[in-house]
């Protein structure tokens, strides 16, 4: 198939074979990843801005990268979340983007829809690096990429995904990617953190963790923000950990080879144990390398450029 | 002598609940006469021939933005966007800046719409002074100076035992109480409902019990202190439960519902249409039903549009940014007709009556009824005239609509004023 969309604003609206191609199209991506000199010309002489209202270090410089190794000129904006509230509108930033001809922007923005505003303003390809609660298709791409590289087949896994789901756009982003390739998907967390009616989503929700992790080929574990405790979502972290965390023994509850996955970055100790962390099961490593991988295949296909010499 | 003849429509008498063919002579501005074949005379004629002959509406639910907000609209613009709408008389909300919390506002806002001329205004005064929640208004001085109602519509009050006073103390004035029922601490943050669609949009959510936690409270109140209270904009099944419960008990309570509200639902927030950002939320297909069921068995008796323009400017960022509110009052009719009218919710009769006769009653007003010597208030409805909603077209500043494309059937053709045409969209005068 080809590729014809615009812009890649969520998972939720991409079919199982849109995403099986961006999955395909990651592969000679990450073939180039391991060569002596990781550069083809496929997008030269265009530019890739990436635009970032909430700090992420990992995911802009994943972004950037990926722009690097296809030729793109990259151009950073960073922007405080204050300059949101006041001053100069997303609208106003986008006429901005626009005129100085930037071909694909890249997102990250503390609020849902974002996104959606700015590919509704301007004829540039828009990616949603993060928006609020709502979606992380690019994290989500590279958690199935990773899965896939793995298991072989996505149909057919049972996925746990555990933590604080209300507040997770990586939640989001995985249920709706990792059903629609034929995944079952359960989430669990303190019931405070569960969103309302997000059986509908297609998932299986459970109270126990163990419950969540009786058969389970891949664990994705959420981070905790710490201050959701102030927030009363949970009575403490100690108690979190007790009742939410993944370790040794716990993960034994899973299929023998199930995957670990966390997006980071990691609490240590609270929702992950150092040793799971750390252990044989984990692939924590390898998404950020893929990672880079599929947003080169993103970036590909959004940006119009060559197919790279395989 | 100033005289108009409406010939050959059918008046729609929401009182005696019927519809008969009459002509209805205006003479200087008052009701001169209803009955078959009059002939005046000297006398200007319009040709209501197929049209629908109603008392003027009311729509009992407006923000005005003046003064203070003026660009995003004045009450000379409101005005034009009511007469347009087909209502002769609005009631509007007393948030702007200053609040309309004192005799000078009020005064004030009834001084501008005698300017613009074109329909009646009536303030509603605040409940608390500046909105706060805390101390009463001197509300026997505004009901003096023309308030017919109190509210802190948008700033609910918090406090059970402010409110309790203020019952107290606006039943001894003889003012209803009119409240925008929302607990702030469960709908802090929240843009939409919270639901399905709110999980699957990642915006916060405003829990249906925000709103009904608050209406259970004020229906105590309201028994318990004997004052009128009128509930602002219902949107969920459970205010409908609860409502309909008190007034099978007999507690004073009266209820609103919007155009909005009983055509959409939190389905239209899917692609982030500041338009659909309004407060209380879109609800679900569930609650929609309810509020039919609702209509349709008087437990709500009056529809308003809770008209609330914003710039443009404003509306165009962020969902979460954007402010709250939809403008209302030139789509008001059509969807009246579409949504409840043609499907056989309402008849026409009855819902005429939740815009005329029943929001005149809460208020206290003689307007709303056609009868000979009342004021000459009238709209003149085509049942049958179908148009595409064109924000642009709008009267009003506020272009907010999430109705923009959608076809309506059943719309104001004339709107009459004191034996005034404010609003003519193309009935032939014959003078
Ligand atoms: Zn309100
Ligand atoms: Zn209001």
């Amino acid at each position: 198939m080809n590729w014809k969309r615009k812009d890649i604003l969520g998972l939720q609206n991409l079919s199982a074979e849109e995403i099986r191609l961006i999955l395909d199209t990651a592969v000679p991506m990450k073939e180039i990843l391991g060569r002596a000199i990781k550069k083809v010309p496929t997008l030269r002489g265009r530019t890739v801005v990436t635009l970032f209202y909430e700090p992420s270090t990992r995911t802009r410089t994943s972004f950037e990268l990926a722009a690097k190794y296809l030729s793109a000129d990259s151009v950073n904006l960073s922007t405080s979340t204050s300059s949101v509230v006041k001053g100069e509108t997303l609208k106003d930033t986008a006429r901005t983007l626009a005129a100085m001809g930037a071909d694909v922007v890249v997102l990250r923005h503390p609020m849902a829809g974002a996104p959606n505003l700015l590919a509704r303003t301007i004829p540039a390809a828009v990616i949603n690096a993060g928006d609020g609660a709502h979606e992380h298709p690019t994290q989500a791409l590279l958690d199935m990429f990773t899965v896939r590289e793995k298991m072989g087949e996505l149909a057919g896994l049972n996925v746990a995904i555990i933590g604080d789901i209300l507040h997770s756009r990586v939640a989001r982003s995985n249920i709706w990617g990792f059903t629609k390739m034929g995944a079952r998907v359960r989430i669990c967390g303190p019931a405070t953190m569960i969103p309302p009616e997000i059986e509908a989503m297609g998932v299986q929700v459970c109270t126990r963790m163990e419950e969540a992790l009786d058969g389970a080929d891949v664990v994705m574990m959420l981070r905790i923000q710490l201050e959701r405790q102030q927030q009363g979502l949970f009575p403490s972290i100690r108690e979190y950990a007790r009742l939410f965390g993944l370790n040794r023994k716990r993960l034994a509850l899973a299929r023998p080879g199930a995957l670990v996955m966390h997006p980071g970055p990691m609490n240590r100790g609270v929702e992950i144990s150092p040793e799971v962390a750390d252990g044989v099961n984990s692939v924590i490593n390898e998404q950020v390398t893929n990672g880079v991988a599929v947003r080169m295949a993103l970036l590909y296909l959004l940006g119009g450029g060559g197919m790279p010499d395989a | 002598m100033h005289k108009l003849l409406l010939k050959g429509g059918r008046v729609v008498d929401p009182q005696a609940g019927e519809i008969f063919a009459a002509d209805i002579l205006i003479v200087e501005g008052r009701i001169a006469a209803i009955g078959p074949g009059l002939e005046a005379g000297e006398c200007a004629v319009m040709d209501v021939a197929g049209k629908l002959v109603a008392p003027g509406l009311i729509d009992m639910h407006v923000h005005f933005r003046e003064p203070g907000f003026e660009a995003k609209e004045t009450i000379a613009s409101g005005s034009r966007a009511a007469a347009r709408g087909g209502f002769t008389a609005v009631a509007c909300m007393p948030n702007t800046d200053p609040v309309a919390d004192n005799r000078a506002v009020i005064t004030y806002i009834k001084n501008r719409a005698e300017e613009a001329g074109l329909v009646k205004v009536y303030p509603i005064a605040a409940l608390t002074r500046g909105s706060r929640g805390e101390e009463l208004t001197e509300m026997a001085d505004l009901k003096e100076a023309g308030a017919v109602a109190l509210s802190d519509d948008g700033h609910p009050v918090a406090s059970a035992a402010v409110m309790r006073r203020a019952m107290q103390y606006a039943r001894m004035v003889g003012l209803p109480v009119i409240s925008h029922c929302e607990e702030p601490t469960l709908s802090a943050g929240g843009v939409m409902h919270e639901g399905y669609m709110s999980t699957v949009l990642g915006l916060p959510g405003i829990p249906a019990a925000a709103e009904e936690i608050m209406v259970a409270r004020d229906i105590i109140l309201s028994e318990y202190t004997g004052c009128p209270l009128h509930i602002a904009h219902v949107s969920t099944s459970g205010s409908v439960r609860l409502i309909r419960e008190a007034k099978a008990r007999g507690v004073p309570v009266t209820a609103e519902v919007t155009p909005h509200h009983f055509t959409l639902t939190d389905r239209a927030v899917a692609d982030y249409n500041t338009s659909t950002k309004v407060n209380p939320p879109l609800r679900t297909e569930e609650d929609v039903a309810a509020l039919k069921e609702a209509l349709a068995d008087g437990t709500i008796d009056v529809i308003a549009t809770d008209h609330a323009p914003h710039t443009l400017e404003e509306k165009d960022v962020e969902y979460q940014l954007a402010p709250f509110g939809l403008v209302g009052l030139e789509t008001a009719l059509g969807l009246v007709w579409t949504e409840l009218v043609i499907p056989g919710v309402l008849s026409p009769v009855e819902a005429i009556r939740k815009l005329t006769v029943n929001p005149a009653r809460i208020l206290g007003l003689k307007e709303g009824v056609l009868k000979v010597g009342a004021d000459a208030d009238i709209t003149i409805i085509d049942p049958e005239l179908t148009e595409v909603v064109d924000p642009a077209t709008f009267a009003s500043k506020g272009r907010n609509t999430p109705f923009s494309g959608r076809r309506l059937q059943g719309l104001p053709v004339a709107t009459i004023v004191k034996g005034r045409v404010v609003y003519n969209r193309d009935l032939a005068v014959i003078a």
